[in-house]
């Protein structure tokens, strides 16, 4: 009896060490394929130089491009979502029936469990030749749509999360607030807001992490062309979209077209990580403020 | 004054929030009702069962499909059991343990990776490393990592909400530590369970991205018969015939999307059927 006990523990436990195996082999297989791309490629050349061609014969590795690209994406991404997302949220919490709330919520989340290569056709054949009605002069890829249709899709990802931080604010806190003759809209902002500010800055911060590293929005509806821009109206190319073009081609094992993957993926695995991690310290620091 | 402008501000915040809301509930709508009138009549018997052809008329979706189908059997068959047991490791045994602690950051860490890293994960280890190619098995291998975390959380939160009550009754009845999971912790957690594990696939289900980068083509002449065939899936087939200028093939897009948002909404109402009938029906 007592062997078994201890064997079934150590399946167990080997199970759980799968995730460790699992973030271990995703550092070193990042950090040793980037490490024989940094042997050929200076790492001053990959962070100054403003051209990203590995494909081409005239090669250039400069990351800025595709990192250009990666922002401005995720920049209207969250420029739409965050409003529009909180204020569903406040919306649901404070204002709206609780039956309303109960159905509305999960339709919204339904917005999320959408793949994502939906979500790129819909931004390529529906929102770009919208556009164009407004703006003639917008590319039939261009990062504007590809934005807007990635906040369509992580709306629920601050809506739902944010929500849930302000019906986590104490009931005594809100009614002291009715209680002083407030209006629902100032107990919304004076107090659930600020009192709920950790859960909602850590559903923001989840929403950007998710808007770096999606890929087959952009891969569909940005374009392929990596340039330094800000100009959301032309092709361009993000860190993810350029790990699928080398994917979809036939690069040998072992050359530098090959490694560039690797480099790409690193800089994109820094960004979520330090993101994630943010993330992570502010819930552990604030989540029994009120409890 | 003042008490007429606070009213004032909040009545306008009050069709502010409305507002947006209907407009996430109409975009949702006007999505998919316009992907409905473009595919659905494609969908035919044929759609389902030809093969992909270089003429959109003929082309069908049915090696997709079933990869599909492989990718989501063989994923459920590795991360369900890794999933769970993790879950019951991390909640049941070394509870508070430097070693959990870990455990528990680095999962919450791995939760927000983004999906085509574990792309690049999978291409290095299974594809090569493993010497598995670009077959289901390695595609699969790479989709387990990647939903295992969402596994172990819904685990824990379906374990934990078992009553301290059953267990100490167990333990009082003489039963070990692995019988009292076994036979009182996991059967009343078991709606929790599967509503998590249904919710990771039917994540799964939609990835193209890591599959493309572990190796999965656009063209696939057969539908897989072995784990280690090579194969494609179908968000991955959505993919290629989008990026092809012919009408004909944006048309076979939005009915294949038609197809592969059934089997998505389909799997979710699942989950939250199993939720709700869970909730219900285990009263403490």
């Amino acid at each position: 009896m007592k062997t078994r006990e201890k064997i079934i523990e150590a399946l167990l436990k080997i199970s759980a060490l799968v995730t460790v195996l699992t973030t271990i082999g995703i550092i070193l297989v990042l950090s040793i394929q980037s490490f024989s791309f940094f042997q050929e490629v200076s790492i001053l050349d990959f962070v100054t130089d403003t051209e990203w061609t590995p494909l081409f014969a005239q090669k250039h590795f400069g990351i800025l491009p595709l990192l250009s690209g990666t922002l401005i994406v995720t920049f209207i991404a969250i420029g739409f979502a965050l409003p529009v997302g909180l204020s569903i949220a406040i919306y649901l919490n404070e204002f709206a029936p609780k039956k309303f709330k109960a159905i509305v919520k999960p339709v919204l989340e339904l917005l999320a469990a959408v793949p994502t290569v939906v979500y790129g056709f819909f931004a390529l054949t529906v929102v770009t030749p919208f556009l164009q009605n407004f703006y003639p002069d917008l590319g039939g890829f261009n990062a504007l749509s590809a934005g807007l249709v990635m906040g369509i899709m992580i709306i629920p990802f601050i809506s739902s999360l944010s929500e849930d931080a302000l019906s986590a604010v104490p009931k005594s806190l809100r009614e002291a607030a009715y209680g002083m003759g407030s209006t629902r809209f100032q107990t919304a902002f004076k107090v659930t807001v600020p009192a709920a500010s950790s859960g909602i800055v850590v559903s923001v911060i989840l929403a950007i992490s998710r808007a770096i590293g999606e890929t087959m929005i952009v891969a569909i509806a940005a374009g392929q062309q990596p340039r330094l821009t800000l100009d959301p109206t032309v092709p361009i190319e993000t860190i993810t979209a350029y790990i699928v073009q080398v994917s979809l081609g036939d690069v040998p094992h072992g050359s530098i077209e090959y490694k560039t993957i690797f480099a790409a993926g690193i800089t994109l695995f820094i960004f979520t990580f330090i993101l994630n991690n943010i993330s992570f310290y502010i819930k552990k620091k604030y989540q029994e403020k009120y409890e | 004054m003042g008490a007429n402008n606070n009213r004032l501000k909040d009545k306008i915040f009050q069709y502010w929030g409305m507002t947006c809301t209907i407009m996430g509930l109409v975009l949702l709508a006007v999505f998919i009702g316009n992907i409905i009138v473009e595919g659905i009549g494609r969908i035919d018997w044929a759609f389902l069962t030809n093969l992909p052809s270089r003429r959109p008329g003929k082309a069908g979706i049915y090696t997709a499909m079933m990869g599909s189908v492989w990718i989501l059997f063989l994923t459920a068959s590795i991360a369900f059991p890794l999933g769970v047991a993790s879950a019951i490791y991390l909640e049941e045994y070394g509870t508070k343990s430097r070693l959990n602690n870990i455990l528990e950051i680095n999962i919450s860490n791995l939760a927000g990776v983004p999906s085509i890293i574990y792309g690049l994960l999978g291409l290095e280890v299974f594809v090569r490393i493993f010497g598995l190619g670009g077959s289901v098995l390695a595609g699969a291998m790479t989709l387990s990592l990647l939903i295992l975390p969402i596994i172990i959380v819904a685990t824990r939160e379906a374990i934990k909400a078992v009553p301290k009550s059953i267990k100490e009754a167990s333990f009082a009845m003489g039963a070990t530590k692995w019988q009292t999971i076994w036979n009182q912790i996991l059967p009343s957690s078991f709606g929790g369970i599967l509503t998590g594990v249904i919710l990771a696939l039917s994540r799964a289900v939609g990835e193209a991205a890591p599959l493309i980068v572990v190796g999965a083509l656009a063209y696939v002449p057969f539908a897989p018969s072995t784990p280690m065939d090579e194969f494609t899936v179908m968000p991955i087939q959505i993919f290629n015939w989008v990026s092809r200028p012919q009408h004909g093939f944006s048309v076979n897009a939005s009915a294949a999307i038609i197809v592969l948002l059934a089997i998505t909404f389909l799997m979710n109402g699942i989950a939250v059927y199993f939720r709700n009938k869970w909730q219900k029906k285990v009263k403490w």
